[in-house]
């Protein structure tokens, strides 16, 4: 009843006449609603599809805290309008476990110690998951590039840097 | 029900993963911007563009003519909630009335005007679009020197000067010092504004159930209980009908240890409009509206003997105050005198500080809080004297050190030092890097024309704050321990860690204290309805003063739990250890599941005693801790360009006994990248006019991943006697280890230059200048 609410609030009244259908799968699940053009990506997420895991942290796409896969890219969710990912596979943090198991790349983090307030992480871990798709071996240089799109400001990166190897060790093993 | 009844694994000291991270890694924590209530609304506040300006009025007619838009208040409005409160005290402050939205003035860009309220966050903020304010620009002052030359805008009428507020410190006997002085050293060094930059900015969600007449507010916090008290006497609601929840907190480092007018406003529309209310922080608020950190500019003189010995040290301390008084902005600046002496003996000191006001938004704590400021210019000052003297900067610092016989330790600013052993982590550092052979390598890089720098900080901090004769709220803390009928058992905390995982470091303490597994145990925090009181997470105090109260519960727990344990087993000769109550004559046990269960049932009680099994400590520590370290960095300058590699980063730090290595290395690193980062990239840039040149994540560099080094860590151990867990603290350390450590680095790469001293950030541009006037020179 509150998503409904929720729904109507963000999508119906300002300006109804100018909605439009998407039709998206999230997770593997389908999701089909009406939105204005300007309405962001991660407040699609967030709020509609109530999928709290990706944050919110600059709406500049500078932080990398709203950081999805969208056909298997890793975006930043709050540079890309909703109406933009119309027929597309988005996966967030939510899905990257499989029947309770988690993905390899949260295993780490947890293991390492790559989050300490947890603001960047759901982004980080997407970035590091692409990061390990293209480059399955990367050395410490390359992590760090890797996830220069992504800030952190408790970690000092170290941590995350371990936890993207041992990743990388465990899905090469 | 427990998991098991009993373990024997000593759990304290080992490296053991979070226990809050399941939810962090699977994005299913609760931030502020994710709670949903029906039927809330959304705030959008309107902010000033200007540093200064009169408001001639404001109208709101195209504003609530939007659908969707409920209502626009501004400071008419709200001109009867209380002013946003200063809990510093110093003699003759002067403390501007701080409204939570402006009345009819304004006093620094960012400053709040109106707030909008409308069903969805788009509608209030394309209404905060149409609302108009007419202003009249006034001559604004941003630079705390500017501000206070004769002629200067003053940023409050009543006070010309700008002056907040002036304040000595002296020790000993200065102006001896400087007579007997074979050489004095001067400098003026500055310690930059800086941008605290939490990933998740501040947020406030408020909800008023009329019927009870009940506030609730979740807000980004570190100290839930303190804003409790100070919201509801702001907005005159009685404390037991307010409820604060600090809900999961995306970092914080000092910026949440405050108490903002958004949460008093959201408060005050919830029971306006009687629905709940949504506010969160944009990120350019967060640049312009959130405390920044540091603000300093200091002069400096040290004064010393030929052979290096230091003799006393002078400061006048110019502190940027920005406009207002948040909850300690004053107090900051005096941290950092007390921290003046560092690590070192001398016994003279004279310290002035100047508290400003300039059309900014205000200072306040920033991650170490005066002790990075202190840190800073201590060892900047030492290093300039080793330059001055021809002496190894690691020789000079060993031979002014506080002496291992000497502690406890009586400074010249009036602190006693609990324990230390000060040469232990520089000789360890030195060791690590090889530094004989360092400097020998150096020589060969000098030779060949590199740029080629070695730079150490020794550092002293002040933590676990703190006794409560120092800190404004109380410096004490809070833990009620319950293990319930089952035998699971729950802590309940009053430090509001937002990152520093004590709902880890707490558990692993009383597992062992208990005898149980660390399963069995659930630490709770953030929520002024379960924890009575409590202070908050801040100057690295978690630890050392709201685990000590954990420890102490714990003993109390331990002493029913034996009274029980002596009932059930018929004895009065127990003892009760690794969660087994032992009859030392029989044999005979009982679990502490049994014991928690008999307390509860209680059939029958021991003589003068409750049924149930919980205890509260509130503990007051009798002084604070002083950790300690050294960092050495080695750099090298490009010289064509300007940049600067950090070829290595060591930290070897004494925090005490440590808990969790792998969360005290997170905090080491996450320390370090913000000390790196404001000695490298980050500087909060205002023009002449007031406006935040640097208002986004574009255009302030907080650190990324490849701007990072490698960082070693290395540790000594000398325990604190100031807390039965002999822990000092280890938030903090990094960032002020760090700062010095690098810049001390850059000015010896480029003292063949002639290079002296470089202020912060030392970007490329800074950096190149300095080598073509060198080159030229």
């Amino acid at each position: 009843m509150d998503s409904e609410n929720s729904r109507e609030r963000i999508c119906g009244i300002f300006n109804p006449g100018m909605k439009h259908s998407i039709h998206l799968k999230i997770n593997g699940q389908r999701y089909s609603h009406d939105v204005e053009p300007r309405l962001l990506l991660i407040h699609y997420l967030r709020e509609i599809a109530e999928l709290k895991g990706p944050h919110i942290g600059c709406e500049t796409s500078i932080c990398g805290a709203c950081t999805v896969l969208v056909d298997g890219q890793a975006v930043k969710s709050c540079a890309m309008f909703a109406v933009q990912a119309d027929g597309c596979e988005v996966t967030t943090i939510e899905g990257l476990a499989t029947n309770g198991t988690l993905h390899p790349v949260q295993e780490a983090f947890w293991n390492e110690h790559g989050a300490q307030c947890g603001y960047c992480t759901p982004g980080m871990i997407i970035a590091a998951k692409q990061l390990l798709d293209r480059n399955p071996h990367p050395n410490e240089d390359e992590i760090r590039h890797g996830l220069e799109g992504n800030l952190c400001r408790c970690t000092g990166y170290q941590h995350i840097v371990n936890a993207v190897k041992a990743a990388a060790e465990k899905m090469g093993a | 029900m427990a998991t098991t009844t009993t373990k024997t694994e000593t759990l304290v000291g080992k490296r053991i993963r979070r226990r809050e991270d399941p939810r962090l890694i699977t994005g299913t924590a609760t931030y502020v911007d994710d709670i949903q209530l029906p039927g809330m609304n959304h705030a959008c506040i309107v902010r000033s563009p200007h540093a200064a300006a009169r408001i001639k009025g404001i109208d709101a007619k195209a504003a609530l003519e939007l659908p969707g838009v409920v209502a626009v208040f501004t400071g008419a409005d709200t001109k009867d909630v209380g002013p946003v409160p200063c809990g510093a005290s110093l003699p003759g402050l002067r403390v501007p009335h701080h409204y939570i939205l402006a009345i009819d003035r304004v006093y620094f860009v960012g400053h709040p005007v109106a707030v909008v309220v409308a069903s969805d966050r788009y509608i209030a903020r394309d209404a905060a679009d149409l609302i108009e304010v007419d202003y009249e620009p006034l001559p604004a002052v941003a630079d705390p020197e500017k501000a206070l030359a004769p002629g200067a805008p003053a940023v409050h009428p009543e006070w010309p000067d700008n002056i907040a507020f002036t304040y000595q410190q002296k020790g000993g006997d200065t102006d001896e010092a400087f007579k007997n002085a074979e050489v004095i050293v001067k400098e003026r060094i500055v310690s930059q504004r800086l941008i605290p930059a939490a990933m998740e900015g501040r947020g406030v969600v408020a909800d008023w159930k009329s019927g009870d007449k009940a506030l609730t507010i979740w807000t980004s916090t570190q100290i839930p209980h303190l804003v409790r008290t100070l919201v509801a006497l702001m907005l005159g609601v009685p404390e037991h009908h307010l409820r604060i929840i600090a809900p999961e907190v995306g970092g914080g480092f000092g910026s949440k240890l405050n108490v903002y007018a958004e949460e008093a406003l959201m408060g005050f529309i919830a029971m306006r409009l009687a629905k709940p209310v949504k506010w969160i922080e944009s990120r350019r608020e967060n640049f312009t509206c959130t405390i920044h950190g540091r603000g300093h500019v200091d002069y400096l003189e040290l004064a010393a003997k030929r052979d290096g010995t230091i003799l006393g040290m002078k400061m006048k301390l110019i502190q940027d105050l920005g406009s207002y008084h948040q909850l300690l902005t004053p107090a900051i600046p005096t941290l950092s005198v007390l921290m003046m002496p560092g690590l070192y003996k001398f016994q003279n000191i004279h310290a002035e500080i100047v508290g400003v006001f300039t059309n900014c938004v205000p200072t306040d704590a920033y991650r170490g809080a005066g002790r990075p400021e202190a840190t800073h210019v201590i060892e900047r000052m030492v290093d300039i004297l080793a330059a001055e003297l021809k002496m190894d900067p690691a020789e000079l610092r060993l031979l002014n050190f506080v002496d291992n016989e000497s502690f406890p330790f009586a400074t010249a600013t009036g602190l006693t030092y609990d324990s230390g052993d000060y040469a232990a982590p520089l000789k360890k550092a030195l060791d690590i890097v090889e530094y004989h052979h360092l400097r020998e390598q150096q020589k060969e890089a000098r030779a060949a024309g590199r740029l080629f720098g070695i730079g150490m900080s020794t550092y002293g901090e002040i933590c676990a704050m703190g006794p409560s004769p120092a800190t404004p709220a109380g410096g004490w803390e809070s833990a009620t321990v319950k293990i319930e009928p089952t035998g699971t058992v729950t802590v309940m905390t009053g430090v509001s860690p937002h990152g520093q995982g004590e709902e880890t470091t707490f558990a692993q303490i009383a597992a062992d204290e208990l005898g149980v597994p660390i399963d069995d145990i659930v630490v709770q925090h953030g929520d002024t309805a379960i924890v009575q009181y409590g202070i908050g997470t801040f100057g690295s105090r978690a630890t050392a003063v709201g685990g000590t109260a954990l420890y102490f519960a714990l003993q109390d727990l331990k002493k029913k739990i034996k009274l029980f344990g002596a009932m059930l087993l018929q004895s009065e000769d127990v003892t009760f250890a690794d969660g087994v109550c032992t009859c030392n004559k029989s044999g005979k046990t009982v679990t502490l599941q049994q014991i928690a269960g008999a307390s509860y049932r209680a059939m029958t009680l021991p003589t003068n005693t409750e049924p149930g099994m919980v205890a509260t400590r509130f503990w007051e520590p009798p002084n604070f801790t002083f950790p300690f370290g050294a960092h050495i960095a080695v750099t090298e300058v490009d010289r064509e360009t300007g940049d600067i590699e950090i070829k290595r980063y060591v930290a070897v730090d004494d925090c005490g006994n440590i808990i969790n290595p792998l969360i005290v290395a997170g905090q080491i690193h996450g320390g370090v990248a913000q000390g790196l980062g404001q000695a490298l990239f980050e500087r909060a840039v205002y023009d002449d006019d007031g406006q935040l040149v640097s208002g986004e994540f574009m255009d302030y560099a907080v650190p990324r991943a490849h701007m990072m080094p490698w960082i070693e860590t290395e540790h000594t151990i000398t325990p604190s006697p100031v807390n039965p867990l002999g822990v000092k603290g280890v938030g903090e350390a990094g960032t002020i280890g760090a700062s010095p450590a690098i810049v001390n680095s850059v000015v010896d790469a480029l003292s063949p230059l002639g290079v002296r001293h470089i202020d912060m950030p030392m970007i490329p541009e800074t950096i190149w200048n300095l080598i073509r006037k060198g080159a030229h020179a």
